[in-house]
């Protein structure tokens, strides 16, 4: 991942993903100001939405891509030795991976619990 | 010859740290802040999703005061993020790279983060 995510792929995928976290995001909040769910079957009939469940798992991809450049760059800036380095961005990477995989198991379970 | 012992300056209270600079070390704090929040984020939405009980529980947590201050900073985080990203990307193609344009879009973002944030605070 880390020889993936370097240069000036690093550079286009962080300003990619980006853009699609940033207009997800106002999309999001207006969402939660004006219609904010009240009831549980009203929130999973939502996310139950394929257009929905879509939006959000390529929301979590690129929060994960991108926040993966995120911290790999803040880590080669300030942690020097080689030992410390590897140890956090692998903690990063294996935390990233679980959460990711944490998000699309709550989302899938709100299609199938129907 | 005598070699003068030259200054070091990696004193940080020797730096001058001028708007853009403040601006940017929120940028990256902000970014490794909302890291931190991605597991809570997951937390809370499994939970919410797991059936009538969960999402109820959801909300008593969201209603806490202890909770709703730290989604404000996060909330805070996100938008001076969301901001100063916009004001990255727009110098990227050469807009407002001119010396008193770069200071006055660093104070905006600076300004404008709190505001916004402490208005759609009210509003969720």
């Amino acid at each position: 991942m880390s020889r993936q995510a370097s240069g000036l792929r690093a550079w286009a995928l962080q300003r990619i993903s980006a853009a699609y976290l940033g207009l997800y995001l106002i999309y999001m909040l207006g969402h939660l100001s004006f219609n904010a769910p009240e009831t549980y079957e009203a929130w999973r009939a939502y996310i139950a939405d394929p257009g929905v469940t879509i939006g959000m798992l390529l929301f979590v991809t690129a929060l994960l891509i991108h926040a993966w450049v995120g911290i790999r760059d803040v880590l080669i800036d300030y942690v020097h030795p080689i030992m410390a380095r590897v140890g956090l961005l692998s903690l990063f990477a294996i935390g990233f991976i679980g959460c990711g995989l944490w998000f699309a198991k709550a989302v899938f379970l709100a299609s199938v619990a129907a | 010859m005598t070699t003068k012992k030259r200054p070091v300056y990696l004193d940080l209270t020797q730096f001058r740290f001028p708007i853009a600079a403040i601006m940017s070390v929120g940028h990256r704090a902000s970014g490794v802040l909302m890291i931190l929040a991605i597991p809570f984020l997951a937390y809370i939405l499994d939970l919410s999703l797991s059936g009538p009980e969960g999402f109820a529980e959801v909300k008593t947590i969201l209603g806490s005061l202890f909770i709703k201050l730290v989604l404000f900073v996060v909330l805070w985080a996100m938008l001076h993020h969301l901001l100063a990203g916009i004001r990255y990307l727009l110098l990227d193609f050469h807009i407002g790279v001119e010396k008193e344009i770069e200071t006055k879009s660093a104070q905006a973002v600076m300004v404008a983060a709190p505001v916004l944030a402490v208005l759609i605070g009210l509003v969720l």
